[in-house]
């Protein structure tokens, strides 16, 4: 099973029921890339347009992103790149 | 007597009350947002500096850092740090907090 | 928003919306909380100016480094609202000026203007909200 490192700590990609692919990481590291420059995690819309920008409209959209991430790429996404949640996000 | 400033003279009156009430050879540390009051262009920077004529003024390091004002420091402003800050404290017989 | 995304939620009123910050970064908790409910607004597709007054301009300094007080540097932030489609932030000039700062002294792109442009561009709004 995949670790995610979050803050020196190890933890198994499993408990959240998501097995990382690439696809997952990049993801997860350009949330982590967007925290160190701003010291935010992006709302989903900034999320999308950011990614999309940066990785091609084929990744840039909802459908794809929220494919990877059921409960929510800019929440569940956060998570697992051990960042708090969006500004705003419930 | 130690006397200490937080609040931002451009704010608050602060700074000019502690700096009324002071007496020669006082010493005046400013922290948080009344650092900006040591810094080079602001509107206290003259106050500040005809007062550490008589007074011996500190300004807080990591609070000037914080606010982007490490570069600025007034000539004539000593810059401390916490362990500093715990001396100041010690050395006085008494301190006054300007909250 | 698209027409129907209007049926449906019944939205789609823009408003002028300006967030008056006056205060300096981190002695108060004004400077952060005011960012952060502008970054929330952000979702909601409003007409949003961002102005900076009195020592609200401290907070759009370069060269800030909050290690030593163990804050998080949210001057950085500044920097992400252009994603959020917010692109009208105002400075005023007066304030600037009697702080000893230029233009050149802070982290974003600013429109500095006079108190009497600032004080028009208040006069506009429907809503201000102040921190």
């Amino acid at each position: 099973m995949p670790m995610v490192n979050i803050a020196g700590k190890d933890y198994e990609a499993v408990e959240e029921k998501v097995e990382l692919t690439e696809g997952h990481w990049e993801v997860v590291n350009f949330l982590r890339e967007y925290y160190a420059e701003y010291q935010i995690a992006p709302a989903v819309r900034v999320l999308t347009k950011a990614i999309g920008k940066k990785l091609g409209p084929d990744k840039g959209n909802n459908k794809y992103l929220y494919e990877l991430f059921p409960y929510g790429p800019a929440k569940q996404a956060c998570k697992i790149a051990g960042l708090p949640k969006p500004t705003g996000c419930i | 007597m130690l006397h200490i400033v937080n609040k931002s003279a451009t704010d608050r009156g602060s700074l000019e009350s502690c700096l009324a009430m002071a007496t020669k050879g006082s010493a005046v540390l400013l922290i948080e947002d009344a650092v900006y009051a040591a810094t080079t262009g602001g509107a206290a920077a003259a106050k500040i500096q005809a007062a550490a004529a008589d007074l011996k003024i500190y300004a807080l390091g990591p609070d000037l850092a914080a606010r982007g004002m490490a570069a600025r420091v007034l000539d004539g402003v000593n810059v401390v740090d916490y362990a500093g800050f715990v001396d100041l404290v010690a050395e006085h017989k008494s301190c006054q907090s300007w909250l | 928003m698209s027409d129907m995304d209007e049926m449906e939620d019944g939205s789609g009123i823009v408003k002028k919306f300006m967030f008056l910050n006056r205060k300096a970064p981190h002695g108060t908790v004004y400077a952060l909380e005011g960012l952060e409910v502008v970054l929330i607004t952000a979702a909601f597709d409003q007409d949003v100016s961002m102005v900076f007054t009195d020592d609200g301009v401290y907070q759009l300094l370069k060269g800030i480094d909050t290690k030593g007080i163990e804050v998080k540097d949210f001057s950085k932030t500044y920097r992400a609202l252009d994603g959020y489609d917010i692109e009208k932030l105002y400075v005023d000039q007066s304030s600037i000026d009697a702080r000893g700062l230029t233009e050149d002294d802070l982290i974003v792109d600013v429109t500095v203007l006079s108190v009497s442009e600032m004080a028009n561009l208040m006069a506009e709004q429907d809503v201000v909200i102040s921190f």
